[in-house]
Order: structure tokens, then C-alpha cells, then sequence
């Protein structure tokens, strides 16, 4: 936590984006978390990916429950929506507003806690609605704001800060999203932005339900050895199977890469998705394959990484529900009040 | 690239931009902390122990810190460094009980000064505390040299003069004012165990062109003239004047003349305005005062009549760059442009002159006639005989007199103390942690966003009718305050940890300037593209840490930085700290000596 507010001053030479921000622009106010907390690394991934897409920040909408982590939506994105929910609502009221506009971009931030806890139900319906979406757990195995106590995502026989040891199963968020029927998955480690960054891209850019879980270790209380979300014991133990790049035009040109080592996916939206191979066998396309192989690996203690599913051509609830183009919070009386005789023959044609 | 050696006591110096371009070093931002907590007795006394004259220079230095200073790279423009001085010396209490104490037994080695300008001034603080019988001769009846005889009064009030050069002179300094030195023959010959020449560069050079002499009654030598207003034998000029010239000396003889009732002022020079060797705000403040500078015209004609001057005529002029990039000004081939002139002041260039040290005395002189003086300890090639100032390698300013002076008299000590004047001494540093608690700092590290102040200056109708009306008013203590609120305490040094750190990126991530970088090592080349922000300035290094956990290192881009300590504040494991670089430069005296 810091003091004094953040300098207005920047670099001289900071690059801008198409919309002439730098990334400064899409910062927030100067986060309280404590100093060193993997959850601030996100936001500043965040914060990196919305300049890199040139996103205007008013057309964001960040939503977020309780904990640490859902406190940091006041850290980046200044300039957009929020709305800061009850512990555990987030999902319900992401997709309450994700009806009424579907023209925002909608960020989830949650925690372990709030998502693999309290709000676990309400976790599982959004993705399993494919509410279009990016839902980021940041994943610290503890619940933070609380002082530390074990999450549900915290690994049997890990141990507390005070030397604890963790008797419960761990909920693993990512085997539950593909269970659901997310359409993006994937796992970052907030230590490594440069994996982070893309992945986050590439979530905004996907239609329907994205979920990634990032790793974000938690410097006050879950930060020692015995802890599997530290910083180094993630380091040891991350598994990358692929590096991704997203490119917003098309770019066919693949080139210095031996055949089967890259992979093109091109989105809903015609960004296309490059994928260098870390683990030649690993397909992102197949989703049964993926859980097995995600089940292995942990059985190993080992964290896969990277982007583990994709189903590029995923649909969303508003598809489901054959809503109309415009956003329904756009629709004035007359559409919404259509009168007596459309009613009359609503009702006749229900007779 | 090599892990940076923070050891090395040029490494944190060299981010204290304007303490390194500083000719004596002077800690500057220790100084406007001190300006900032209203300090500003002890603030003086930092400024009076590294620069002598912080009054004078308050008013007058040419201020080479303030092109170097980092808040000019992090916003418009740099902090009134110059002006801050100023604002110390005006506020100050007596200072008399913070002097050194001068020994009442001597240490039995007499010196002999030549000249009672800066540098001469400079030598006799530095050497009479410590016992050295110190005499000092001037052509002149007062002390000052140039400071009083060549700077016109309206930037420098007499009584300032007077009271930073008594500061010295009250240290038992013998005076023979109104005594020209004629022969350095002879005074080798008198006994003193070394003689300093603080003599100057007195001579204004001539401008030899048809019409010279015919016209001579109202054709001026600019520095000759300034010292004949200064000492009162001149008082007024004709109301059409011209100014010859783009120097300082130029701007001050264009401001005087509007002063002593010239009405229309013109400065010519021969090349761009933006060639002139006058800093900016003299120009400004010339232009102010309703003087036209044209340019690209070269004086080729003193125009008369019945003995009388009447003008000056000048070729036009253009510049034009040959492949290399040389530029030269060739003719434009257009007709001659005629000024008309009641007088005309020739400011073009000043030189040195000593015509009276012999030349069969075994002093060795160069092919430009410059005595031959060693550039470190200031020594000419007679062992006694040291020079400084104007007098060793031609003309520049008064801080650079200061900073020979300072290092003639290190050469001095030593030389009377039987050491080798080649080992020069150390530098006193010394490097402080500033933290206090989880966010408390020993500087107020929270950053300004205030723009640069001006400094008010007195009502300009006022100012014209009176040479000697101080023009600047000084800051009062209000905006000096929030002046000295601008300065970023770039003597903070972000001191890095590589065994703390745990690579978690909160400093990365905080860092408002984009300085940090965690990155796999590579030449310096490449590592300065591979920043978050390139860092494309040269002269400013970057902070190489040893290879980290992950394998790579962290760099710091030392050039933006703003010491705002965020990245410190931020850090979980305290491998940033932020520490206090006090670097003194050492003087003459028991610390400059080896037994
Ligand atoms: C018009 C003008 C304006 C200037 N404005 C500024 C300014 O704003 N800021 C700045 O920093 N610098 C300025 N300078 C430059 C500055 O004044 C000099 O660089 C500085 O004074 C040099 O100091 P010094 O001690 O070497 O010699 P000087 O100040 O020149 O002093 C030399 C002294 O030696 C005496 N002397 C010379 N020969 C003998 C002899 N044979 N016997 C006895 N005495 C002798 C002279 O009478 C003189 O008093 C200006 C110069 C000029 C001409
Ligand atoms: C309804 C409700 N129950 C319990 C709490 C107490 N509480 C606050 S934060 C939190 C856990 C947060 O954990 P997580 O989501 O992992 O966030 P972190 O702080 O670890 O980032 C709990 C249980 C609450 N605020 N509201
Ligand atoms: S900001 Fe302050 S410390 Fe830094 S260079 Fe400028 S004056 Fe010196
Ligand atoms: S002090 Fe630290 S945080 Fe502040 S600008 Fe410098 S490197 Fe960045
Ligand atoms: S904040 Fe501290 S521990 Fe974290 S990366 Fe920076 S220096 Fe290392
Ligand atoms: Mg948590």
C-alpha cells in the first residue's frame, strides 16, 4: 500500500495506442493491497491488454465481489464501469447487466474464495450459461482480505502460514470451467506477464464464456515454503504448453516454425490466435483431452499454463436466447410498451 | 552488460545531474531541501562551502545545471536552481558564528594573489583558515574583479558584491588594492612561498573595419565600457545604439544603454539567433526591454561624416550546409543593410593578456601565447606559480572561477606541504537509508506537478531609468517554497538489493516512469531497446543488477527517474531502498594531506 498518489508524469517516450492513450491512461486510482501482491501484477496485465487492443475504457464494464482480489477493479480501468457486488455475486450480476447491454465488454475479477466459495454455485451457472465474458479468479490459495485462512483451491497437505496443514480436496477452477462448457480457458501466473497479457487479449476477443485462472501469489500470507501458490514453488512447477500471440489482422505468415510446432485459431471475431507449441502434444482444441491431461498433470504436482481450450467459434447466452441485435437497455417505450392490440394478438396466438 | 558498481562514487554522482554539471560540485538538492523546510541560514552555508558566493551566483551564474537537470527531461522545464540559491541568501540570518575560525598563529607560508576576482577570492577563503598568510593585490581599489566591474548593477547589487567578498576579506587577508601587478619577475623575487594568478581575461577584442578610427569617439569597447558605467565615469549614450555582438557581455551593453538613455537599441549579430552565445534568458530579458536582435548580418563598414559616426553597414548573409552538415554563411548577394547609429558597442569576444610576465622568467607559453597550466592541479610550469579562473584557459564564468579556485588551493596546500599535487583527493561521500517507515521517507517524496515559476521582476519603466535598480525581485518565500517542491531529489539513489529481491514485479508495475525492467541480460545495445521504455538517452546509464533467481537481471533506466521512492514503498522484501547520496567535495586542507 502506498501513501502518496501515483505521479502524473510519465515517460516521455511511452508508445500510444490507435486511441492516442498511453498506458498510463488506462490506469486506476493507487491500489491498498499489500506491497508485493500478485493481484496488482494483474491489474497491471489488464491494464496492458486494454491499451494493446485499443479499447475505449468506457465501453468496459468490471465486475467484482469481495476479497483483495475483487477489490482491484478500483486499480485499473479509471475511466470504465463498476460495480462491486456483494461476496460471491459477481457472476449473477455480470449477467444481469451482460442482458441488459450486451455491448460492454464485461471483466469478472474474483478470488478463489469468492468464486470456489461463497460464489461457487453462481460461478458454475454463469459459465455454464456462456455468458460472454472474461471471469479472472486470481488465484492466491488463501483468503487474503480475511488474513489468510486456506481457500477451496488450496492443495490437500499444503501448509498455512502458521504451519497448518490443509486436510480438504482442492477445487481446481480450471477443470471445473471445462467441465461447464467455458469456451477459453486457460491458467497464467500474475510472475509472468508475458504469457499473461495475451491470454487476457485474447479472452476480450473471444465470444462467449472465457475463464482463466491466474496464479497470484500472496505475498503476506501465502507466500512461505509448504505453500503451493508461492511465488517459487509456482516458478518450479509451471508447466507452459504453449506461448500464444494474438494478432487482430489476419496474418498468415508462419514462418521459421517446423510443421506441427504452430497452430492458427481464428476467433468469432476474425482475430487470429498464434500458438507456439511448448508441449507438442497438447491439443487446445480438445476439451475431454485436456481435462485428462490437466488431471495427470496435477496428480504430478506440476501447474499446467498457458492456453488449455478454445472453442473458436463459441456461442453466447444472448445466442441462446435469440435476443435482438440492439441492446435491450437501448429499446424505448414503444418497443417495450407495443400496446393493446399486440398484446391481443399475442394473447390469441397462445390460445 | 556487467552489474553495475555502486561502490564507485561517480556511479550515484553522475544521477545527481545538476550536482555533476555543477562546475564546484555543489550538492544542490541538499540545499533546496533545505530552502523547502525554511532553512535557509543552513542552506546558505552548503551553498557558501561549495560555491563561495551563492549570493552572487543566486543572481548571476550561467547555471550549467539547469540544462542538465532531470525535471527538464520529465516535464517542460528544469528546476530555477539558480534562483532557489537566491532565495537562501536573501533569507538568511547572520552568518558571521558559522565562519571558520582564522588561527592566530600562522602557519609561516605567505601567499601571494594576483587579482581580487572569484577565483583569487576563492583561494584566500580556502587557504587563510588554515593558517597561510594570504596577500592580495588588485589594480582595482575593491574586491570583486568582474563580478563588480563588468556586471552591470541592475543584475547584481553592489552591496551583494560587497558582502561575499568582505566574508573573505575579514579573514586577515592582506590587501594591496590599486596595485597593478607590472612584473611577475619581480614579485618572484619577493619571497612568498607561491603566487596565484587570478588575473582575468581584461581585454575586449577590436572590431578593425573601415571607419574605425574616424569614427572612434563613438565607437565603445563593450567590457571597457560596462566598468567605465560601473564605476560611475560614464552615465549616458546616444538614443540610436548598436550593439556588436551575441555574447552575455552584448546583452548587457544593449540592457545599459536603455538605461543611460539610449532609446532605440539594437543588438546585430553575424549568425542565427539561435547561434548566439548569450543563454536564453538574457536574450529574453533584452527583448523584453524592447531590443530588436536581428541577425545574419556581417558588419562590414563604419559609416561618418564630418568625423561623426552615422552608421554601420552590414552584409546580408545565409547560411548553407555542405554535405557534412558544415555550416557556413555565404553572401545572400543582396544590397547592403544600413543601420544608422548615434554610438555603437562592440562586444565580440574578450581576451587574455599578459604583458607583464616576462617571458625569460622559464614560464612556458603555448602557440597561442596562454601560459602552459596543468588541467587538474592548475600548476603553471613554474612550480610556485598556479593560475585560475579567466587567467588559466580564457574566459568562461564565475563558477568555473570558483571551482580553479578550490582546486589551485588543494595544489597550493599540498605544494607548501611538501605532497605531490598530482594525488588529488577523494571525494567525501557518504550514503544514508531515508526510510523511516513502511511509507515514511527523510525527503517528502510525493511528486509536484507545479510548472517552472517565474521570478517577478520590478515595473519595467522603473527598471529602464535607473542602472542601478535591481530588474529581479527574487522569489519570495511562498513560491520559493513550492519552487524548491519541483526539485525530485535526484541525490536519493534507488539502491537495489539482488539477494532480496523475489521478482514479484510490484516495483515494475508501480514504477510511474517506466524505469525498471526484469529482462535476460545483453550488450548494452540491445538491453536499452529491451526496456518497457527505450531508453534511447546515452548520457544517462542504466542500473545493471547480478543475474536474479529467474536468470535475468533487473535494469534501471537511471534517466527519467523520479525518485519518488514508489518503487521502494512497493517492494514486499525491501530489495529497493532509497538512500541519500551526499557527495562533498573535498577542499584544501588536513584531508588533502597523507601524513
Ligand atoms: C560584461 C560581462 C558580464 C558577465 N556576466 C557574467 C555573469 O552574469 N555570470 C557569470 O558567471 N560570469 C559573468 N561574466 C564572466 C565573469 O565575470 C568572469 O568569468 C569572472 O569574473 C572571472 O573571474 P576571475 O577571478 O578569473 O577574474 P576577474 O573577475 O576578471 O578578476 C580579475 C581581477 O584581476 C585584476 N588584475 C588583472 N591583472 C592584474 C594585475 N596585473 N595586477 C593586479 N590586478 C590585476 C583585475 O583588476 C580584476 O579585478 C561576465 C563577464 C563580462 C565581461
Ligand atoms: C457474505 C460474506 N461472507 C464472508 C465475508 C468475509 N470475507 C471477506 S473476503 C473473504 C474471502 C476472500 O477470499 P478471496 O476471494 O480468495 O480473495 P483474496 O482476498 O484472497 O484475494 C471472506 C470470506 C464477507 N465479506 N461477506
Ligand atoms: S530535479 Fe532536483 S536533484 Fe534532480 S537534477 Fe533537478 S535540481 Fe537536481
Ligand atoms: S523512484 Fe522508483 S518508482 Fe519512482 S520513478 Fe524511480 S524507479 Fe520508478
Ligand atoms: S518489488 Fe522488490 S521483490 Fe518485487 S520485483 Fe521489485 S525489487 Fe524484486
Ligand atoms: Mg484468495
Amino acid at each position: 500500500m502506498t501513501y502518496i498518489p501515483k505521479p502524473k508524469l510519465h515517460h516521455p517516450d511511452l508508445p500510444k495506442n490507435k486511441l492516442g492513450f498511453t498506458h498510463r491512461d488506462y490506469e486506476g486510482s493507487v491500489s491498498t493491497l499489500c506491497a508485493g501482491c500478485g493481484h496488482d501484477s494483474i491489474s497491471a496485465a489488464i491494464i496492458q491488454a486494454c491499451f494493446e487492443l485499443d479499447l475505449p475504457p468506457h465501453r468496459i464494464a468490471k465486475m467484482s465481489g469481495i476479497g483483495c482480489s475483487s477489490k482491484t477493479p478500483d486499480y485499473f480501468l479509471g475511466n470504465s464501469h463498476g460495480f462491486n457486488s456483494v461476496h460471491g455475486r459477481m457472476p449473477s450480476v455480470l449477467t444481469g447487466a451482460n442482458l441488459a447491454n450486451k455491448d460492454l465488454i464485461y471483466l469478472g475479477v474474483s478470488g478463489d474464495g469468492d468464486s470456489a466459495s461463497i460464489g461457487f454455485g453462481q460461478f458454475a451457472h454463469s459459465i455454464r450459461r456462456g455468458v460472454n465474458m472474461v471471469y479472472i479468479v486470481e488465484n492466491n490459495g488463501v483468503y487474503g482480505l480475511t488474513k489468510g485462512q486456506f481457500s477451496a483451491t488450496s492443495d490437500k497437505g499444503s501448509k498455512s502460514k502458521y504451519g497448518a496443514l490443509n486436510s480438504d480436496s482442492a477445487i481446481d477452477m480450471v477443470a471445473m470451467a471445462l467441465q461447464l462448457g467455458a469456451t477459453y480457458v486457460a491458467r497464467g501466473f500474475s510472475g509472468d506477464k508475458e504469457q499473461l497479457v495475451p491470454l487476457i487479449k485474447a479472452a476480450i476477443n473471444h465470444h462467449g464464456a472465457a475463464f482463466i485462472d491466474c496464479l497470484s501469489p500472496c505475498v503476506a500470507f501465502n507466500n512461505h515454503i509448504g505453500s503451493t501458490k508461492s511465488f517459487d514453488y509456482v516458478r518450479e512447477h509451471n508447466e507452459s504448453v504453449n506461448k500464444l500471440d494474438m494478432m487482430v489482422d489476419h496474418d498468415p505468415i508462419v514462418a521459421d516454425y517446423a510443421p506441427g510446432t504452430m497452430e492458427l485459431v481464428t476467433q468469432h471475431d476474425g482475430s487470429v490466435l498464434r500458438l507456439r507449441k511448448l508441449a507438442p502434444h497438447y491439443d487446445p482444441n480438445d476439451r475431454i483431452a485436456a481435462m485428462s491431461y490437466l488431471g495427470e498433470r496435477a496428480a504430478q504436482g506440476e501447474i499446467v499454463t498457458g492456453l488449455l481450450y478454445v472453442d473458436p467459434q463459441g456461442e453466447d447466452l444472448h445466442d441462446y436466447c435469440n435476443t435482438i441485435d440492439k441492446p435491450l437497455n437501448e429499446l424505448g417505450t414503444a418497443d417495450l410498451v407495443p400496446g393493446q392490440a399486440a398484446l391481443d394478438k399475442l394473447n390469441e396466438d397462445l390460445r | 552488460m556487467e552489474p553495475t558498481n555502486i561502490a564507485a562514487p561517480e556511479y550515484f554522482h553522475k544521477v545527481v545531474d545538476c550536482q555533476w554539471a555543477c562546475p564546484a560540485h555543489t550538492p544542490v538538492p541538499e540545499y533546496i531541501r533545505l530552502i523547502a523546510a525554511g532553512r535557509y541560514t543552513d542552506a546558505y552555508m552548503v551553498n557558501w562551502k561549495s560555491n563561495v558566493f551563492p549570493g552572487i551566483l543566486g543572481r548571476t551564474c550561467d547555471r550549467p545545471c539547469e540544462p542538465a537537470c532531470r525535471r527538464g527531461r520529465v516535464e517542460k522545464e528544469p528546476v530555477a536552481i539558480c534562483r532557489l540559491k537566491r532565495v537562501a541568501a536573501d533569507n538568511k540570518q547572520d552568518i558571521h558564528n558559522r565562519l571558520p575560525v582564522i588561527p592566530a598563529q600562522k602557519n609561516g607560508k605567505k601567499i601571494a594573489l594576483i587579482g581580487a576576482g572569484p577565483a583569487s577570492l576563492t583561494v584566500a577563503r580556502d587557504l587563510a583558515p588554515l593558517g597561510y598568510e594570504i596577500v592580495m593585490f588588485d589594480g582595482d581599489p575593491k574586491p570583486g574583479g568582474m563580478m563588480r566591474s563588468q556586471i552591470p548593477r541592475f543584475r547584481l547589487p553592489e552591496a551583494v558584491t560587497d558582502e561575499e567578498c568582505g566574508y573573505i576579506l575579514d579573514m586577515g587577508i592582506e590587501t594591496r588594492f590599486g596595485t597593478r601587478i607590472n612584473s611577475l619577475k619581480q614579485l618572484l623575487s619577493e619571497g612568498f612561498d607561491a603566487i596565484f594568478v587570478g588575473s582575468g581575461a581584461p581585454r575586449g577584442r577590436e572590431l578593425e573595419l573601415p571607419g574605425r578610427k574616424e569614427a572612434g569617439a563613438n565607437i565603445h569597447i563593450g567590457i571597457d565600457w560596462l566598468s567605465s558605467v560601473s564605476f560611475g565615469h560614464i552615465d549616458k549614450i546616444g538614443k540610436r545604439v548598436i550593439v556588436l555582438g551575441g555574447g552575455n557581455t552584448a546583452m548587457d551593453c544593449c540592457r545599459t544603454s536603455r538605461r543611460l538613455g539610449g532609446e532605440s537599441v539594437k543588438v546585430i549579430v553575424r549568425s542565427g539567433f539561435e547561434e548566439m552565445k548569450a543563454s536564453p534568458w538574457e536574450k529574453d530579458d533584452a527583448m523584453h526591454e524592447d531590443i530588436p536582435i536581428l541577425n545574419m548580418l556581417v558588419p562590414t563598414e563604419f559609416l561618418h561624416k564630418n568625423g561623426k559616426l552615422t552608421g554601420v553597414s552590414f552584409e546580408k548573409v545565409k547560411a548553407v550546409y555542405d554535405a557534412k552538415g558544415k555550416r557556413s554563411l555565404v553572401p545572400t548577394g543582396e544590397p547592403n543593410e544600413i543601420h544608422e547609429c548615434d554610438d555603437v558597442l562592440v562586444a565580440v569576444g574578450q581576451e587574455n593578456a599578459f604583458p607583464w610576465i616576462e617571458r625569460d622568467i622559464g614560464m612556458q607559453f603555448d602557440r597561442w601565447d596562454m601560459p602552459v597550466v596543468d588541467e587538474t592541479t592548475f600548476q603553471s610550469t613554474i612550480p610556485t606559480v598556479f593560475f585560475g579562473g579567466d587567467a588559466a584557459f580564457g574566459p568562461k564564468n564565475i563558477i568555473w572561477a570558483v571551482a580553479h579556485g578550490q582546486q589551485a588551493a588543494i595544489s597550493i596546500d599540498m605544494f607548501c606541504q611538501g605532497e605531490d599535487v598530482k594525488k588529488r583527493p577523494p571525494p567525501d561521500v557518504a550514503i544514508i537509508s531515508q526510510k523511516m517507515g513502511i511509507h515514511e521517507w527523510s525527503y517528502d517524496n510525493d511528486i509536484s506537478n507545479d510548472l517552472r515559476y517565474r521570478v517577478p521582476h520590478q515595473e519595467k519603466a522603473l527598471a529602464l531609468a535607473d542602472v542601478r535598480l535591481e530588474v529581479e525581485l527574487g522569489f519570495d518565500k511562498k513560491i520559493g517554497y513550492a519552487e524548491a517542491e519541483r526539485c525530485l531529489n535526484c541525490d536519493v539513489q534507488t539502491v537495489f538489493a539482488p539477494n532480496l529481491c523475489i521478482e514479484c514485479d510490484a516495483c515494475v508495475d508501480i514504477c510511474p516512469m517506466d524505469c525498471i525492467t526484469f529482462t535476460p541480460n545483453a550488450p548494452e545495445d540491445e538491453l536499452r531497446l529491451e526496456l518497457k521504455a527505450p531508453a534511447k538517452n546515452r548520457t544517462q546509464d542504466i542500473y545493471v543488477s547480478s543475474e536474479l533467481k529467474t536468470g535475468r537481471i533487473m535494469a534501471k533506466d537511471e534517466d527519467v527517474c523520479l525518485h519518488c521512492g514508489l518503487c521502494a514503498e512497493r517492494c514486499p522484501t525491501g530489495a529497493w531502498d532509497m538512500q541519500k547520496f551526499l557527495l562533498d567535495l573535498t577542499l584544501a586542507g588536513p584531508a588533502c594531506h597523507s601524513k
